[in-house]
């Protein structure tokens, strides 16, 4: 069993919980994340690892609820099981003029590694989207290590109203980006790997396939990258956005629709 | 006296019964059909059963304890080399092993070694009986990586020998393929895995679940801060192997490991009450014929709304390396065997879920370097069925992430562990075993490894280290 120490909801339906776990946060690196089972029984998901504090022996994460095992996790005291960290940790370098992309809850994971890209020299330009102002999370974290924050919402409660990729275009029409990470939903990552390709500028994404184990064993999480088969969880999660399958993940991501809408009515 | 040649039967679940429910298939013996078999054995000067046997289990020896009426000392003396009796009993391919080497064999009915076997572990098990075990403690720690049979028997080994044990599982249950493969209608988890598992425990085996060594800990990280004086990796060949061919991304084609963990270790076999769900469809088609593939096939015709189930196999009856008594078992709930059928590519619905799977008969060939008779293609033989859910059950590789974050570890080109007879790697006092060096084997070699290695390095670390 593993406590958590604290809870905090911020942003309707998206929650942030420090977790004791010390053998995970003594080991853990941008980019890593975990798999976690709320309750005996529960499925087993995928959560990236927001922050650790290895003196204290925790873990954050943060994760919005949208099927069962989400509202499992909401509710309960102490996880069950937490297995990690997972994952290749990202290639952290200076990339020079970084474009740091996060959309909706795809905030999360990209703080980690926003904050080690940062301490490696590189120059953040942080483009963020969400809903509304409402549902923009981090922006307190994100700016102090942003060289340049620009925000994008959906009905222009909050920055330019819009998407992510009308604020990104310009920027590199002006030659001004060397390198993009985009972590979000498959269709902004998408949007972005598309937008980048013609400029020729090298885009990082991490996926977000269906998991189990989460250690290469059933290749659940398997995407098509560059025609070869790969699994997200031992070769991933981040992958060349201009290389991704995203047609592939998105169809993939769908396959058990309507047995998770039941179990999440059935939970209700 | 002469030879009595009336071999036992395993009493079992009528075909027509099992087809529709996930309990148990063998019924398992009555004491006096257990009586009745133990006294055929000859007891003979040379057992030549144990010769067959990888564990070397004292096989007359603890027959004898069943004839004589008294099962708990049966108990004991097949604990005595073997942990994990019942499943044993339950899986391993006697046919080719012990019962294989009884002198009866050539007479054309062996002694029933594993129905024995498992007659023995289903009596501890009813009795509750827990493992005796004197331990002259060592003070010295040893660490075991995986807890399939492997990774289990050397920790119960090395227990003896009275070392301080821990095993580290990536996953949340402990067992490996005994409990995220093998479905509960060949092997019940919670009466039987769990009770071999537990007698472990009991012995003063630490297990830590939620372990990924590589990940959580290095293998230099055991050694050098937990203070592991040695340690044997037992982490299996659970990387699932695919054909490479069109569509096999297609939503529903499973890997024989996902379709499996998915039904066993997640429970989705319960159906609705598991929060992992399963889509198996009306027509499901299983590639393969070995063990995986049997399991695979009768899990998925066990569930509901399941009309038809295929198992499309590229060679001949002859050939498949599954045991007879599973083919057997399939064959008989129903399963329609395709040989020397291979699917070449998959179709798909505008959704993306598979529909259509191409497929094409094989004739067989000359021998290829397994000794098996290549099958080759018949141009113009192509045709299609329709399913709902593919599992490609092709076999297994070995998973690199322990080799990936372990300097010096030697692998082979196909990413096993190299590791001589007894287990030693190319690192000092690093010891592997199981399927991870043998490439996928059965639980009894693998059990047999492990206790090879848990006697290796009781000798490597009893020598006095030098001053
Ligand atoms: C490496 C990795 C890191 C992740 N990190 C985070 C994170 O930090 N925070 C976070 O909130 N989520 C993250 N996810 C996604 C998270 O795992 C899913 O949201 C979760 O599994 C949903 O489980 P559920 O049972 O609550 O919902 P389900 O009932 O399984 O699904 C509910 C809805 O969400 C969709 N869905 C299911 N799984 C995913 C998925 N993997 N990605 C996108 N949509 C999905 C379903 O199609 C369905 O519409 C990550 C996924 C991966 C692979
Ligand atoms: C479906 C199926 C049916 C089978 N049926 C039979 C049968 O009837 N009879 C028979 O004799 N054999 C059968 N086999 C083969 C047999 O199960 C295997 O040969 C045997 O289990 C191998 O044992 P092992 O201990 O080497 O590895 P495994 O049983 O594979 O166990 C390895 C364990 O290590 C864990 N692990 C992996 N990597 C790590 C890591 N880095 N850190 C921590 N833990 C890790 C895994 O999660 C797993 O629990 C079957 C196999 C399958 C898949
Ligand atoms: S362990 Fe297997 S080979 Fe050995 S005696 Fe038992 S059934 Fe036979
Ligand atoms: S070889 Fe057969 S008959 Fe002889 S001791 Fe072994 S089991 Fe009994
Ligand atoms: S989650 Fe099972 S192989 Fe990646």
């Amino acid at each position: 069993m593993f406590d958590i120490i604290s809870k905090q909801l911020i942003a309707p339906a998206v929650w942030r919980q420090t977790i004791k776990a010390p053998e995970i946060a003594g080991k853990r690196q941008a980019g890593n994340f975990v798999i976690i089972r709320p309750k005996v029984g529960s499925e087993r998901i995928p959560l990236t690892i927001v922050s650790s504090d290895n003196q204290r022996g925790t873990i954050d994460i943060i994760f919005q609820v949208v099927g069962a095992t989400t509202m499992d996790l909401a509710e309960v005291e102490s996880v069950q099981d937490i297995l990690g960290p997972l994952g290749h940790p990202t290639h952290i370098a200076n990339f020079g003029r970084t474009a740091v992309v996060g959309g909706g809850v795809g905030i999360a994971p990209l703080l980690p590694i926003a904050q080690a890209l940062k301490q490696a020299g590189s120059r953040l330009t942080t483009i963020l989207g969400a809903r509304s102002k409402a549902f923009l999370i981090l922006e307190e974290d994100m700016a102090p290590i942003s060289d340049q924050l620009l925000i994008a919402t959906d009905d222009g409660s909050k920055g330019q109203k819009g998407l992510v990729t009308e604020i990104l275009k310009p920027l590199l029409e002006e030659k001004k980006i060397d390198f993009v990470l985009a972590i979000g939903p498959v269709v902004m990552m998408k949007a972005v790997s598309e937008l980048t390709r013609p400029y020729g500028v090298k885009t990082m994404v991490s996926l977000n396939p269906l998991m189990i184990d989460g250690t290469g064993m059933c290749g659940v999480c398997r995407c098509k990258i560059e025609g070869q088969t790969k699994f997200a969880c031992v070769d991933g999660p981040e992958f060349d956005g201009h290389q991704v399958d995203f047609e592939n993940l998105t169809r993939r991501l769908a396959m058990y629709k309507s047995e998770e809408n039941q179990r999440r009515e059935a939970r209700k | 006296m002469p030879l009595n040649l009336n071999r036992v039967s395993m009493p079992e679940q009528e075909p027509e019964v099992r087809c529709h429910n996930f309990k148990e298939v063998n019924l398992g013996l009555s004491m006096e059909s257990a009586r009745a078999e133990a006294g055929r054995c000859l007891f003979c000067k040379r057992p030549t059963c144990i010769e067959g046997c990888p564990v070397s289990i004292n096989i007359p020896h603890f027959i004898r304890a069943i004839l004589d009426n008294d099962p708990h000392e049966a108990v004991r003396r097949i604990r005595v080399d073997n942990p994990l009796p019942a499943i044993c009993g339950r899986v391993c391919p006697q046919e080719s092993q012990c019962e294989a080497a009884c002198v009866l064999n050539k007479k054309g009915a062996p002694v029933a070694i594993g129905a024995l076997e498992r007659y023995v572990g289903d009596y501890a098990i009813r009795e509750g009986l827990k493992a005796e075990c004197v331990v002259k403690e060592k003070k010295l720690k040893a660490a075991v990586v995986g807890s399939g049979p492997s990774g289990l028997t050397c920790a119960g080994e090395l227990r003896k020998l009275g070392y301080a044990v821990t095993v580290f599982e990536a996953l949340h249950e402990l067992g490996g393929v005994l409990t995220y493969g093998i479905p509960e209608f060949r092997l019940p988890q919670e009466a039987v895995v769990k009770f071999e598992i537990e007698a472990l425990r009991t012995m003063g085996v630490e297990f830590k679940t939620n372990r990924l060594i590589g990940k959580t800990h290095l293998i230099s990280d055991l050694m050098e801060i937990e203070g592991f004086a040695a340690v044997y990796i037992a982490t299996g060949a659970g990387y699932p192997q695919f054909m490479r061919i069109p569509g096999e991304d297609l939503n529903y084609v499973y890997s024989a490991n996902e379709f499996l963990t998915r039904m066993n270790l997640m429970q989705a076999y319960q159906g609705d009450a598991a929060a992992t769900p399963i889509f198996v469809g009306k027509r499901v088609a299983v590639i393969g014929g070995g063990n995986t593939a049997m399991d695979a096939a009768r899990c998925a015709l066990r569930m509901p709304g399941v009309e038809k189930v295929s198992l499309i196999y590229r060679r001949s009856e002859k050939e498949m390396p599954a045991r007879v008594e599973e083919a057997k078992h399939a064959q008989e709930e129903g399963i329609e065997f395709q040989f020397l059928t291979a699917p070449t590519e998959y179709l798909g619905t505008p959704e993306g879920a598979v529909r259509t799977a191409r497929c094409i008969r094989m004739a067989l060939g000359e021998p290829d370097a397994s000794g098996r008779r290549r099958p080759v293609v018949i141009p113009g033989s192509e045709f299609e069925i329709e399913v709902d859910a593919v599992v490609v059950a092709i076999g297994t590789q070995a998973n690199p992430i322990i080799a990936q974050t372990t300097p010096g570890l030697e692998t082979n080109k196909w990413g096993y562990i190299v590791a001589d007879q007894n287990g030693l790697t190319s690192l000092q006092n690093i010891y592997a075993g199981g399927d991870i060096v043998s490439g996928a084997a059965t639980v009894i070699l693998a059990m047999g490894a492990g206790r090879k290695a848990a006697q290796a390095i009781d000798r490597a670390l009893s020598v006095p280290a030098p001053h």
